[in-house]
């Protein structure tokens, strides 16, 4: 059983009941999901936590999904990473990478989507639904396909085929839209309002943004009931960032950890941050921007969740950094050449601005820190294909040595 | 007749003219607020608009010209 009561505005704070719905229909602020959580203290502990699946469902307590619909397709649980290479460059000694792009679609989203995509079959709805630019369409078409459900996918008609091959393969329906980034986002809106399709991020939205809690229960879990100081997470919507420090405040009301002073720190790029610019500008109103980035995955001009991240950055004495633009595939490689781990953009972003950080004197050399990694880096190979400069030689010994020489 | 939830955003320049009460004016259209937030350098409102279809997307398209940023109350859609 799930422990949810009711569906709450965090504008006006009036209840809904638990069904699809997003807004409230009073003052149109979006709806969240509450919980009972004395029921949920008297259910959980740390024992039964690990004898649960190796997945996000082990937290399935505080989850909004029923025990029996839960969709396992082996999401979550990702490695929680002792960075010490990139740690000894960085000047951090207790760095930790949380390595999200090893996910069954290889990024964060399927965390959302399994909770999304659950609750869906939970609501009887058919079809599944999302419109996206990456990230978000190939993990609904996977989840989709895993459910048996009819799936579509809405994009911009101009995106590269490479990213909407990572939704085709799942056979989901394609629809490529013709217009401009906000034509297709106002076009999407309301075929959401108008059609009973489960569309993840839209009726969906407040199941969907749950599923991003696992991934602070997990880093605490990992560090051993800990939490840590300091969090670095990438910023799109701002849902991701405000739910992982939701997911450790409910370790502490929970009791399962005795406190969690992390300090949250939220990661744009310079060509896409709202959140970032109003959190230096001190105003608690996220100004709409046009994106204009290299980080496609956190392209999103007017965030949903981001006074809710402000807010977030307020209450953990958190920050913001922006990453330059050209700073983005410096961080990719900074990753790949210490750690091995080969991240998207949004990694590239998240590690350019820990190092910010670091050089500012927000986060000190021997603070537990974790760097959110949310996407892998196969999905994003055009930025860094600088990088491929091989050697070219003649099919002899001698070229051989003669080209190597010196290296 | 279809209904439209929007966010309006006003620029600092704009935050003193009277788009809403034009746009009634303009247009077929029933504007009905119901969350705003007006400061001196910016101000939203996220408000319901009430006409038939092509009324609201010639409204919209005017108020989008006007420079205030029109934007789906739930804010950008398309995730990535």
């Amino acid at each position: 059983m799930s422990y949810v009561t009711c569906l709450r505005c965090r504008g006006c704070g009036r209840e809904y009941p638990v069904e699809p719905l997003n807004a409230c229909d009073f003052c149109f602020g979006p709806l969240e999901v509450e919980y009972d959580y004395d029921s949920i203290t008297r259910a959980v502990s740390r024992e039964r936590i690990v004898e649960g699946p190796p997945t996000m469902w082990r937290y399935q307590d505080f989850l909004p999904v029923d025990a029996d619909m839960a969709l396992d397709m082996g999401t979550g649980f990702t490695p929680l990473i002792r960075a010490e290479n990139l740690g000894r460059k960085l000047g951090l000694e207790n760095l930790y990478i949380k390595n999200d792009s090893v996910n069954p679609t290889f990024s964060f989203k399927d965390r959302v989507v399994s909770v999304a995509s659950a609750k869906a079959l939970e609501f009887e709805f058919d079809t599944l639904a999302c419109a996206s630019t990456g990230n978000l369409m190939g993990s609904v078409a996977a989840h989709g396909a895993k459910a048996s459900m009819n799936t579509l996918v809405l994009y911009p008609a101009n995106l590269e085929k490479g990213k909407i091959l990572g939704a085709a393969i799942y056979g989901a329906t394609l629809v490529a839209v013709d217009g401009t980034y906000d034509q297709v986002n106002r076009l999407c809106s309301e075929l959401a309002d108008n059609h009973r399709w489960a569309f993840v991020n839209v009726n969906m939205r407040p199941f969907y943004a749950e599923g991003s809690k696992t991934l602070g229960y997990e880093v605490a879990e990992q560090l051993g009931w800990l939490a840590p100081d300091h969090c670095v997470v990438p910023g799109a919507s701002g849902a991701l960032f405000t739910k992982i420090h939701k997911g450790l405040k409910d370790l502490v009301q929970t009791g399962l950890i005795d406190s969690a002073d992390t300090k949250m720190h939220i990661a744009q790029a310079e060509g896409c941050s709202p959140i970032a610019q109003a959190f230096n500008d001190g105003s608690k109103e996220v100004r709409p921007v046009i994106p204009d980035t290299l980080a496609k995955s956190l392209a999103i001009g007017n965030p949903a969740d981001g006074p809710y991240a402000l807010r977030t950055i307020a209450e953990s004495d958190g920050s913001a950094v922006i990453a330059m633009e050209d700073e983005i595939v410096e961080g990719i490689q900074l990753l790949a050449q210490t750690e091995g781990i080969f991240t998207e953009t949004a990694g590239g972003v998240v590690i350019s601005g820990l190092r910010r950080l670091v050089n500012q004197g927000v986060i000190k050399p021997d603070e537990v820190t974790v760097a959110y990694i949310t996407g892998n880096g196969l999905k994003t190979q055009e930025v860094v294909e600088s990088v491929v400069n091989p050697v070219h030689i003649s099919p002899s010994y001698d070229a051989f040595e003669e080209a190597m020489a010196g290296r | 007749m279809v209904k439209r939830r929007v966010k309006f955003t006003f620029p600092t320049e704009l935050i003193t003219e009277s788009v809403i009460y034009e746009l009634g004016h303009r247009y077929k259209v029933v504007t009905n607020i119901r969350r705003a937030d007006v400061r001196e350098d910016i101000g939203w409102v996220v408000l319901e608009l009430e006409g038939a279809e092509s009324e609201i997307a010639d409204g919209l398209g005017w108020v989008a010209e006007t420079g205030v940023r029109v934007d789906p109350v739930s804010g950008d859609v398309i995730q990535g």
